[in-house]
This record gives structure tokens, C-alpha cells and sequence, in this order.
């Protein structure tokens, strides 16, 4: 029988010690200045520059990260349970990949490619391609890097969605219903993956603004490389900028627990994975 | 890239007008087109240089196995394993250390404690990067708050070392493993536990002949999925010690950023390919195992 035991309590408190110290050490640092407080840093980070270039690029990254995987995923997925089941485990394959191959040594594959424009391609079309996708206020070069990154997350996110609805006898029910194909999937379908499909969103929101690897590596600015890089400089407002982004990850996150119930454990797995 | 998309609209649009079985796999082709050019060509690029030398001189290139020997020589293979030791050691504590907090969390009486320890878990796990590293640096670095009340410093403790980064990596390694154990927990059958007392055997007894040898595919699952974790983490170690420790992935990022001698940026493409490997047996472990512990605890 599970009673009151003393080494739970043990467990409990020392996990609470270690995991709450560092969130209060940091805030305690913060606002700290010569034993009294402030919050200066808090409010110098909004006047920074940079800080509103990088945090709106961040967004733009993650808008943009989050509509074309959901497009490229989300018929790919639902066209699986309709008509075409024999794709599934080369899909399964293909969203899964991305997990074997680490960030970083993705990112040096990536940068390799690039290079291939000034070495090899200078002549054809394909050059101002990989120009174009490098232009420092939109590089859409990094977006499709996200994309690949968030496969799994997304894959896992959906799959859980239609898991839970029967996306044939939807289609079915909707079509005896008068609707043609294009309105049972958006009026029957989609709707019923609302959870999922806020799950998937907030899950690649969350890898885009806390992604700092690849946007380092090739030399962008969103918002994670941009607390580095005034790091140096402003150690204060860095650790402030980091409770920041912290307290809003949590919302975030703890929203999505809300609003998509528990299936919390999942999608987990593989962020320690992309960011840390 | 850009042609690729409208077809996602043609694909359901078109669907109607073949009233019964729509053309399902051409919603599939996007998803395949996109992965490709985003995935396909740099993985192949990737392992095309990991295999070609160029030569200074004549910019020549030929296809040569020396720079995965350079790569496994020297600094590279001194970072190789640093990493390797590190994702190991933090993982196998993180390991332990995630049982005994999922155990309390599991037979817990308090439902609300219960849900509060594993959606806090389901966001520290999530708190990888950069705002980690910081919170330390502000928790126990050079001039951190507990560093100098405490006067750590005196006493030796140097957060940018070997140990501060294995301490650093449980923050987020130890609620991965909370979330990945606790479902194997929770599949622990009271009826084994009371069949084993019933025959007489002692709470250490049912853990060392019942419940581990249930929980080992999951425990060992666990683990190799944390190594995975901790063995591709950059961001952490990069804000954090810069290049005091050595990690493979710092090794990567320093040769991608041209810091190293000419002629060796083949090496971290090489480097990378090493990773890759490691990261694939990885997850040659970790799957087999998820189906095994899945069999026994459905």
C-alpha cells in the first residue's frame, strides 16, 4: 500500500530543490543590483537594438515554419487513412529520419550545400536560388531547415489527432450528408483535429523561437542567437531576457497542456533533442 | 520549393471530381518533394564530403576514407569521446535519478501532485538551449547567486567544466526521463507486487526479481534516448563553456565557422557523419526496445 513514506518526501523535496533553485537564482539575479532592486534590466531589454528585429524575425520564422508544415503534413497525413495506406511506413521513415541526424550535423550539411552556390553554381538559375533563400531579412533557407526539424514532432502531434477520429467513416458520413470531398475535409475533418493541429503549432512555435543551432551556425539573428550574442556584454539582461523567454514557453506550454489534454509525454521526447 | 505548394490545393481540389477513390498519394508527394531538397541534399552533401579530400593546389578533388581517420584521431577523437562520456554519465544518472522521482510521482496519493510533477516535467524537458545555460551561469557561475553566497568558488566548484555541464544536462535529461518511465511504471500490475509478497518476498526481492527485469527494455530505452539527447546538444554547452570542455558538436560548430586549419573543413563533415552513426545505433537500440517494453506492459 502506497502510505505516507519518508523517502518520497525525500525524492519530492530534492527534486524541488534542484529544479526551482535555478529558476529563483535566476530571477534573483535579475533584478539584483548591488543588493538592491531593480528592474532595470527588464525594461533595457525592449530598448536594445536588435531585440525587436530579432524577436519579430523569430516570429516570422515560426509563422511561416508552422503554415508550410502543417500544409505539406496535414493532406499527406489524412491522405494516408483515405487513400493511399500503403505510403504509411514510407512516410513513418521520412519523419522519422530527422531524429538519427543531430542539428549540428545537419547544419553542416546544410552549409556545405550552400557553398556549392559561389563554387560550382554561379552560372545557372539554381545560384540566385540559393541567394535569394539566404537574404538575411527572410532567410527562407532556415524555414525549411525548421521544417525538416519539426517532422517529428508534427508527424507524432497529427498521427495522435487521427488516431483518435475514424477519418474514413467522417468522410463517408459527410458525403451522405450532401458534401462533396473538399467539404468534408475542411467542415468534418480539420475541425476534429483542431487539437492536434494546435498541438503541432504550438510544439514548432516552440522549437523555432528556442532554436539557436542552425540560425548561429549560418550566420542569422533571430531571437536565441541575439540573447548570445549581448550575452557578452550584458550578462544581466541576458539571464533577464532568458527568464523572459522562459515564462513565456511555459505559457505556451502549459496552454497547450490545456487545451490538448495529456498528451504531454510525446511529444517531448525529441526537444532536449533539437534545442539543447 | 515554391511550385510544390499550390499542389497540395490541386491534390483535394481534384479529389471531387473523381467522386469515389481520390488520388490519395499526390497529397503524399509534397511532403517527399520537400524532405528531399531540405533533407535529402544536404544528408548527401554531407556524406560526400565527409569522403572527399580537395587538393590545395590544383583544386582537385578526390574521393578518399582520411578524413574519417583524421577524424578519429587526436583533438577530434578527444571531443568524440568527451561527448560520448558525457551523454553517457549524465544519462545514466538522469536514468536513476528519473526512476526515483517517477516511482514517487506514480505511487503518489495526491492527484494533484501527481499531474503538477509531469506537466512541469513536460516543460523542463522542453527547457533545453540557451536560457538554460544562463539560468546556471546565473544559478552557480563565476559570479552567480549561490556561487557567492555560498562561496563555492573557494571550495573548488567551476560550473564551466566537465561536471558543471553533466550537472547543467540532468536539468533537462532527468523530466525526459520522468515522461518516458512513467508510463512503464504506472503498467506495473499491483497483482505482481502482492503475488510477491504473498510467496514471502521482501520489498527488495520484488523489485530485483519482478519489477526491474519489467522495466529494463523501458529503463534501457530511456537511457539510449537521453544519451541521444545529450550527445546532439549544442546550444547549452556553446553559451555555457565555449570550448573549455571538449564536445564533439563544439568541434563540428567551430569548423563550420572556419576556425580551423585549411583543409580540414572536410573533417567536420566527417565529424558529423561519426555523430549520425552514433545517433543511428541509437535509435537501433531505442526502437526495438520501445516494441519489447510495449509487449510486456500493454
Amino acid at each position: 500500500m502506497a502510505r505516507l513514506n519518508p523517502w518520497r518526501w525525500v525524492v519530492f523535496g530534492l527534486a524541488a530543490l534542484y529544479f526551482l533553485v535555478p529558476l529563483g537564482a535566476s530571477v534573483i539575479f535579475s533584478v539584483d543590483v548591488n543588493d538592491r532592486i531593480t528592474f532595470g534590466a527588464y525594461s533595457q531589454i525592449v530598448s536594445t537594438g536588435g531585440f525587436v528585429s530579432s524577436l519579430v524575425l523569430a516570429l516570422e520564422l515560426a509563422a511561416a515554419t508552422i503554415v508550410l508544415v502543417l500544409l505539406l503534413m496535414v493532406p499527406a497525413m489524412v491522405a494516408l487513412r483515405l487513400g493511399a495506406p500503403r505510403l504509411r511506413p514510407v512516410v513513418e521513415v521520412v519523419c522519422s529520419l530527422p531524429l538519427v541526424v543531430p542539428p549540428i550535423a545537419f547544419v553542416a550539411g546544410i552549409s556545405t550545400v550552400l557553398k556549392w552556390g559561389p563554387d560550382y553554381l554561379s552560372r545557372t538559375p539554381f545560384f540566385e536560388t540559393i541567394v535569394a533563400i539566404q537574404n538575411p531579412d527572410f532567410p527562407f533557407v532556415l524555414v525549411l531547415a525548421y521544417v525538416v526539424m519539426a517532422l517529428p514532432f508534427v508527424y507524432r502531434a497529427l498521427d495522435a489527432g487521427l488516431r483518435a477520429i475514424d477519418v474514413p467513416t467522417l468522410v463517408e458520413a459527410a458525403r451522405s450528408c450532401g458534401a462533396n470531398q473538399t467539404q468534408a475535409l475542411l467542415r468534418a475533418v480539420l475541425p476534429n483535429l483542431r487539437g492536434a493541429l494546435l498541438n503541432a503549432s504550438f510544439l514548432t512555435l516552440a522549437l523555432v523561437l528556442g532554436e539557436y543551432t542552425v540560425a548561429h551556425l549560418l550566420g542569422f539573428q533571430p531571437f536565441a542567437v541575439w540573447i548570445v550574442d549581448v550575452s557578452g556584454s550584458q550578462a544581466q539582461m541576458s539571464v533577464a531576457v532568458s527568464v523572459l523567454s522562459l515564462l513565456v514557453t511555459w505559457a505556451l506550454l502549459l496552454a497547450l497542456a490545456a487545451l490538448g489534454g495529456r498528451s504531454a509525454s510525446s511529444r517531448t521526447v525529441s526537444r532536449g533533442k533539437t534545442t539543447s | 520549393m515554391t511550385s510544390t505548394l499550390p499542389r497540395v490545393d490541386t491534390a483535394s481540389a481534384a479529389a471531387p471530381q473523381r467522386r469515389r477513390r481520390a488520388p490519395g498519394w499526390l497529397a503524399v508527394v509534397p511532403l517527399l518533394v520537400v524532405t528531399v531538397i531540405a533533407f535529402g541534399i544536404p544528408a548527401l552533401a554531407m556524406l560526400n564530403g565527409a569522403f572527399t579530400v580537395k587538393d590545395q593546389a590544383t583544386g582537385a578533388t578526390s574521393y578518399t576514407t582520411a578524413n574519417l581517420t583524421d577524424s578519429l584521431q587526436g583533438a577530434y577523437l578527444t571531443a568524440l569521446l568527451g561527448s560520448v562520456k558525457l551523454s553517457a554519465l549524465s544519462a545514466a544518472l538522469a536514468t536513476v535519478l528519473g526512476l526515483f522521482l517517477a516511482q514517487a510521482v506514480v505511487t503518489s496519493r495526491f492527484r494533484a501532485l501527481r499531474d503538477a510533477v509531469l506537466t512541469a516535467s513536460g516543460v523542463l524537458a522542453n527547457f533545453g538551449g540557451v536560457p538554460l545555460a544562463f539560468a546556471f551561469v546565473a544559478t552557480l557561475g563565476n559570479s552567480g547567486v549561490l556561487t557567492q553566497h555560498l562561496g563555492l568558488k573557494d571550495a573548488g566548484w567551476d560550473l564551466y567544466s566537465f561536471w558543471g555541464l553533466t550537472l547543467v544536462y540532468l536539468y533537462f535529461l532527468i523530466p525526459l526521463m520522468v515522461l518516458t518511465i512513467t508510463p512503464a511504471l504506472e503498467g506495473l500490475r499491483a497483482q505482481w507486487r502482492e503475488a510477491a509478497q504473498n510467496n514471502g518476498a521482501t520489498h527488495a526481492q520484488y523489485w530485483r526479481h519482478v519489477a526491474l527485469p519489467v522495466l529494463t527494455p523501458s529503463l534501457l530505452g530511456g537511457f539510449v534516448l537521453l544519451f541521444g539527447s545529450a550527445f546532439a546538444a549544442y546550444a547549452t554547452a556553446a553559451a555555457m563553456v565555449g570550448s573549455s570542455v571538449p564536445l564533439v558538436t563544439l568541434q563540428i560548430a567551430d569548423a563550420i565557422s572556419g576556425n580551423v586549419l585549411v583543409g580540414q573543413e572536410n573533417v567536420a563533415l566527417a565529424l558529423s557523419l561519426d555523430m549520425v552513426l552514433v545517433a543511428g545505433l541509437v535509435m537501433a537500440v531505442y526502437l526495438p526496445l520501445q516494441r519489447r517494453s510495449a509487449r510486456w506492459l500493454a
